[in-house]
């Protein structure tokens, strides 16, 4: 592999209970990318992440992470690699504080108060240091999570699902900083269900079934899928909706608030199924734009029947 | 106001018998889905039936005697015999001195020291009534009791058949001989001599396998093993990071009781206070690292203190705590001797009681000491390094 490639693993498979969660997965990921990994739940984003970080270890494949063997060299990874779960998995009987103190000492750091000092003042959290890290909400949380796995300065982050349940603010501070590591050289690999955080990351890989479906550029993705859109307005839209779906021509059908996102692969017959909903409801606007993030990700997850069969 | 609080009764008693049988259908899947638990109900009555009815015997016998015999004929070789054949004791060894003899009691390789006197058939014959010498260990009085009424039994039945023709003449009462009883190390037979120091090995392994067997299985619970196992940590880092803070609480409550037993209950310190504070801290060691064994097997704090009590049970009942350890049956002995306690009580009381120092209390460290290896060596193996 090249120093550029931080991440490089090729054919990881792993099963629980005789069902493959994980199977054949390659990924290429170069240094400072920030790399998005999308997928329905239960998809194996999650049992991907704690491979690479050598929390699982994969029944079959191979690889590399950060030029370390993924399968033999997983106790010199973890030192080099940053892993914040999904779950809030800190102490929450230990203050703030004391919870990134401890985790300085189990890195073996070398000037281990300045560094927590300077991760508190990083965080805006000096005055409240001495709070125990439970009574924190749940943004704060996350904000001390990602404080305390970059506390020994690791070359990647691997972040599941890190805004999940925080709000939009709290979720913006937060790609901000991860932003920031990036142009430092930190490569991230993030998992996230929400579209602005998708459109935020160099590339995305999309994973079903424990198989990767797509793997790209962020910005080639639309082209690549090659999905046409229409806007539909108008009231009431439930029955427009009712008739689209399951209409020659149509893919998905999603429903914005007031407005109704009509979805194909083909261009002339999804604009022929839009035309005559047009023709029977006098009262409906419509309109082509560009099908967005949201629309091919719904139209890939639509695609995949059920990931617990 | 009696109008006001009908209603809220009412309230209180009124019930839907369907929602109480969803609530009891779903408490039956999950017990039914908690095998480990459900197993241990199971197991606990089973266990119980089988120590109290086949192990538990508080009339013992077979209990190890050293003979002293400064004499050889043919009365005192009678003797020998009957006591050879008695249920109550085994004969282990002929001593060839006094202080032979009293060693063996002191380690505890011997529960009596019988000794017969020079001359003691010559001295019967002229009707001095010579002593026969019993030195009981009596730091476990129940032990000791039934044993010394079977030796004096044992030597009425073995010199009656002796005592005729030409010696008819002593056959009568009292008997030509007296037999002297030493209870040694408790001369009083004061129970409290020997349940306050066992007590201390009772409490200790109680407290110390209880808290660390929730040492692991906390952490899986609550989340936070997902982000220790991300860090470099090693297993064995984390095996010694997390017993040796209970070392010092163990410490604390050995001084507790110390101080208690000698304050309250007068228990008399004589032994060496180095070899003792050795015992207690490899036995506290041992106990932690149960706990943390535990730990590693349990997937639910539920489940590691079922475990707990599960060992906390034969802990009692098999040690010799509650009951005399050589009256047991050989099965019960060896499950006995696998338990730190067991190791602890006997080195305690030989401290305690006996003024036993390093040379008398070897022969059990050396089997805590293994315990002890062994549960540690276990205990890393089964740490589970990933989340599979």
């Amino acid at each position: 592999m090249t120093q550029d490639t931080v991440i490089d693993v090729r054919g990881l498979t792993k099963s629980f209970g005789g069902r493959k969660v994980v199977d054949q997965f390659d990924l290429q990921v170069p240094r400072g990318a920030i790399y998005g990994f999308l997928g329905p739940n239960g998809s194996g984003k999650t049992t991907t992440i704690r491979m690479v970080c050598g929390l699982l270890k994969p029944e079959a494949g191979e690889g590399e992470v950060l030029g370390l063997d993924v399968l033999r060299d997983s106790a010199r990874i973890k030192e080099r690699v940053g892993y914040m779960t999904q779950k809030f998995s800190l102490y929450e009987d230990l203050s703030i504080r004391e919870n990134l103190e401890f985790i300085a000492r189990l890195y073996g750091l070398d000037r281990r108060v300045e560094r927590v000092d300077q991760a508190l003042a990083d965080l805006g959290l000096v005055e409240r240091q001495t709070q125990l890290a439970g009574k924190l909400s749940g943004g704060w949380k996350q904000r001390l999570a990602l404080a305390a796995c970059m506390i020994h300065e690791p070359e990647l982050l691997l972040l599941d699902e890190p805004t999940a349940g925080v709000d939009p603010k709290a979720r913006r501070d937060f790609w901000d900083q991860i932003r920031r590591y990036s142009a430092q050289g930190v490569t991230t690999l993030v998992s996230t269900h929400y579209m602005d955080e998708a459109v935020q990351c160099d590339s995305i890989a999309y994973i079903a079934y424990g198989k990767k479906l797509l793997d790209s550029r962020t910005s080639e993705i639309p082209k690549q899928i090659g999905l046409f859109a229409w806007r539909i307005t108008g009231h009431p839209l439930h029955p427009i909706e009712l008739e689209l779906k399951g209409a020659a021509g149509v893919d998905l059908v999603a429903r914005f608030g007031t407005e109704i996102h009509v979805c194909g692969k083909n261009a002339a017959s999804l604009e022929r199924a839009v035309r005559q909903v047009k023709a029977a409801h006098a009262y409906v606007e419509i309109e082509p734009i560009e099908a967005g993030f949201e629309e091919i990700f719904i139209y890939l997850m639509s695609g995949s029947i059920d990931n617990f069969q | 106001m009696s109008g006001a609080r009908f209603p809220v009764t009412r309230a209180l008693l009124d019930l839907s018998w369907s929602r109480v049988f969803a609530v009891f259908l779903k408490e039956l899947v999950q017990m039914r889905r908690d095998r480990p638990t459900f197993a241990i109900m199971i197991m606990m009555p089973i266990m119980q039936l089988v120590l109290f009815g086949y192990a538990i015997n508080t009339d013992p016998r077979h209990l190890p005697a050293v003979i002293e015999m400064r004499e050889d004929g043919p009365l005192t070789r009678a003797f020998l015999a009957s006591l050879s054949a008695s249920t109550y004791i085994d004969i282990v060894a002929i001593a060839h001195s006094s202080e032979e003899g009293e060693a063996m009691l002191r380690s505890g390789d011997a529960s009596f020291l019988i000794s017969i006197p020079e001359g003691f058939e010559r001295r019967m014959v002229r009707g001095e009534r010579p002593q026969i010498l019993i030195a009981a260990d009596a730091s476990d009085p129940v032990a000791a009791g039934g044993a010394i009424t079977a030796v004096q039994q044992v030597a009425q039945q073995a010199f009656a058949p002796e005592f005729d023709g030409a010696l008819s003449f002593l056959a009568r009462a009292p008997p030509p001989y007296e037999i002297v009883v030493h209870r040694r190390y408790n001369p009083a037979g004061v129970t409290s001599f020997n349940i306050v120091p066992a007590l201390l090995g009772v409490i200790l392994t109680m407290t110390m396998v209880m808290i660390t067997s929730i040492a692991l299985t906390r952490e899986i619970e609550r989340g936070t093993m997902e982000n220790l196992l991300a860090t470099p940590v090693r297993p064995l880092e984390v095996m010694i990071g997390k017993t040796t803070p209970y070392v010092f609480v163990g410490a604390i409550q050995v001084a507790i009781v110390l101080i208690v037993a000698t304050l309250l209950f007068h228990i008399p310190f004589t032994g060496s206070l180095a070899a003792f504070l050795l015992a207690v801290t490899l036995f506290i060691l041992a106990n932690l690292m149960l706990g943390y064994l535990i730990s590693t097997v349990a997937r639910t704090q539920m489940q590691a203190m079922q475990m707990t009590f599960f060992i906390f049970l034969p802990s009692i009942l098999l040690s010799g705590f509650m009951f005399p350890f050589r009256a047991m049956p050989v099965w019960a002995q060896t499950i006995g001797e696998c338990l730190p306690i067991t190791h602890f009580l006997r080195i305690v009381r030989e401290i305690v009681l006996k003024g036993a120092g390093f040379a008398d209390i070897a022969d059990d460290m050396g089997p805590l000491a293994l315990i002890l290896l062994v549960l540690a060596a276990l205990a890393l193996l089964r740490f589970r390094r990933t989340l599979d």
